[in-house]
């Protein structure tokens, strides 16, 4: 759009009211990552010592040996819940929004409406049914609990991903193969499926996301065994016990980021589509 | 005939919920029979769309619906560590009122969800317009601003539960710096505790205002700003006359994900302040929480959670209705 406006570009002054603005913000963005950092590999002494943004004197792992000491149990909790329920909830919801868009039935828009308000409730009006619920199927405390919980409430969200990917996909190819007498399987895996790389890899970056990012829901119904990572931090951050030990935390904390992090600078492109998916709906 | 046929077939598919009395005389009748002559497996396969969606039809209605009304019966009840059926009347949610604290976490809400609202939304926009100015960096600082998004809150409250930590954190560096008379106590301080919760919740989620409404520029009919730009309006008056304005759907969508962010706020709080000091931290989210989870008072818990149910849905539902009633009628 800017090569609609030629002054702009030229002049000096105008380009550091643009430039000042963006570097300022991006360093109060940095800021955090870059103290975390250097927290992570200072000693306790020289972080009594120094400060925010001293550099170390010598670096040390230690903090993050000590991390991964009380930590590294939840980091596997965390994945055994995250791969499965993100497997499920997003085969589940590519068949919802194939259904949805090209398998109609009369109720089909109210039942995608239905479907659509679990995105939107605050999770504390369903903690306590689920609670007694899982208490009830023997799951509570349990991984497969977790997971359960996960997708169930993970599937408005990869429903409507998929629906809204699915409109754009021309009916046409999908009667084609009707006329050529495929089936709702087949029409699935030969036609649909092979379309729908791009919608995966959103669904999946956001459930991974999300899900590994959970606290709600692993704070109330897990059990110290299967602690998802995000409590585990939660519960070595906020322990009032002895010498607080900020460099633990802190590469705690960044060993908690890890994953999602990885995923967003390996897929940012898909990460942002997942997070606009949502939003500006076509 | 390629053309004509798929409509039969698409007739056949909807037979078994339209009623009778429709497709008598439909040209499909041809159609109908071929399905009869195929028999056990064309039912199947008209029936296997509604089988598919049936589990999350019924987890939906049960996990979702179910559920709401059970909290809903719960917050009627007198039900303390253990759940009570017995009818109570609206006592919880007298109680609920009539409680200090659940105030103080309302207008909690309040402060945090309109500052943060608001925050997220200038900044955003600002930097999403100067990012927009053909910036030769533009991917690096993009990805700058949205990596916080990635994070999880948890994450989020302990980076900065650390840099706010009085005597350690920001204080420090600025004294070492020189400003010698600079005091950050917030952290500590139940007046102004509830802004820490802004500054950070403002750094996770600004990045995600500024992928919204770059994408909404880069979106806008390059025409109409040249046609502008011939009249002779200048830089200032562009945006804010024609770019901006013609950005008032992304605004809304903004403002709701924002909203629904500020009101599901439970791990930052939990990370950075724990609710306190005292409860001045506290939000409907973490009250219930507390209540129902650590206190053992099902009831009061359930009618918060109804409350903050009520408050949502006040919100979504007519923007869910609008944005469903559009898309049949576009």
């Amino acid at each position: 759009m800017v090569e609609s406006m030629p002054g702009v570009k030229q002049r000096p002054l105008m380009r550091a009211v643009v430039y000042v603005p963006l570097i300022l913000t991006a360093i109060y963005f940095l800021l955090p990552l870059i103290v975390m950092l250097l927290t992570s590999v200072k000693t306790m002494d020289e972080i009594r010592a120094g400060n925010l943004l001293s550099l170390p004197a010598t670096l040390t792992f230690e903090p993050w040996a000590k991390a991964w000491d009380k930590m590294g149990g939840t980091f596997t909790n965390s994945f055994m819940i995250v791969v499965p329920a993100v497997a499920i909830s997003t085969a589940v919801g590519a068949f919802n929004g194939f259904v949805l868009t090209k398998w109609r039935f009369r109720g089909s828009e109210l039942l995608f409406g239905m479907l659509l308000v679990g995105c939107f409730i605050p999770f504390q009006v369903i903690l306590l049914p689920m609670a007694r619920t899982l208490g009830l199927l023997g799951l509570a405390g349990t991984t497969g609990g977790l997971i359960l919980v996960h997708v169930i409430y993970g599937l408005a969200f990869t429903t409507l991903f998929f629906r809204n990917f699915y409109v754009a996909v021309p009916d046409e190819l999908v009667k084609a193969a009707r006329i050529d007498g495929a089936g709702f399987f087949t029409i699935f895996w030969r036609i649909i499926l092979p379309l729908s790389g791009p919608i995966i890899v959103v669904s999946v970056i956001w459930q991974f996301t999300q899900i590994w990012n959970d606290f709600l829901f692993g704070v109330v119904y897990s059990s110290g065994e299967t602690q998802p990572i995000t409590v585990a931090l939660n519960n070595l951050v906020n322990t009032s016990t002895g010498v607080k030990e900020y460099n633990v935390d802190m590469a705690a904390a960044l060993l908690a980021a890890l994953p999602t992090l990885v995923v967003y600078i390996l897929a940012g492109k898909h990460f942002v589509a997942g997070l606009t998916a949502g939003a500006v709906k076509g | 005939m390629s053309k004509s046929e798929p409509l039969k077939i698409d007739a056949v598919i909807d037979l078994p919920d339209n009623n009778p009395k429709d497709t008598a005389n439909h040209p499909a009748t041809q159609a109908r029979t071929e399905v009869a002559k195929r028999g056990r497996r064309g039912t199947l396969e008209l029936w296997l769309p509604k089988l598919v969606v049936a589990p999350s039809f019924l987890l939906s209605l049960v996990f979702v619906y179910g559920f709401i009304l059970w909290t809903g019966y719960l917050s009627f009840t007198k039900s303390r560590l253990l759940p009570k059926y017995d009818w109570a009347g609206f006592i919880q949610y007298q109680k609920l009122w009539a409680s200090e604290r659940w105030w103080v976490a309302c207008q909690n809400l309040l402060l945090f969800g309109g500052l943060f609202i608001l925050i997220c939304l200038a900044l955003g926009v600002l930097i999403a317009v100067l990012l927009d100015q053909r910036i030769r960096i533009e991917g690096t600082l993009r990805t700058i601003y949205l990596y916080p998004m990635a994070l999880s809150f948890i994450v989020t409250g302990t980076a900065w539960k650390w840099m706010l930590t009085p005597g350690l954190g920001l204080e420090k560096l600025m004294h070492e710096w020189g400003w010698t008379g600079f005091t950050f106590d917030w952290l500590v301080n139940p007046d102004m505790a509830i802004y820490t919760i802004v500054i950070a919740g403002v750094w996770q989620s600004t990045g995600f205002v500024v992928a919204l409404f770059l994408a909404g520029l880069r979106g806008i009919d390059d025409a109409i700003i040249k046609a502008a730009r011939v009249d002779g309006a200048g830089t200032w008056r562009i945006y804010t006359r024609i770019i901006i304005p013609s950005l008032r759907p992304v605004f809304f969508s903004t403002f709701m994900i924002l909203g629904h962010i500020a009101v599901k706020s439970f791990d930052l709080v939990m990370a950075l302040t724990g609710g306190g000091p005292g409860y001045s931290t506290d939000l409907p989210a973490t009250f219930m929480y507390t209540y129902a989870f650590t206190r053992g008072q099902i009831g009061l818990g359930s009618a918060s959670a109804m409350v903050m149910l009520g408050g949502v849905l006040g919100i979504v539902l007519p923007y869910l209705y609008s944005e469903l009633r559009g898309k049949n009628h576009g």
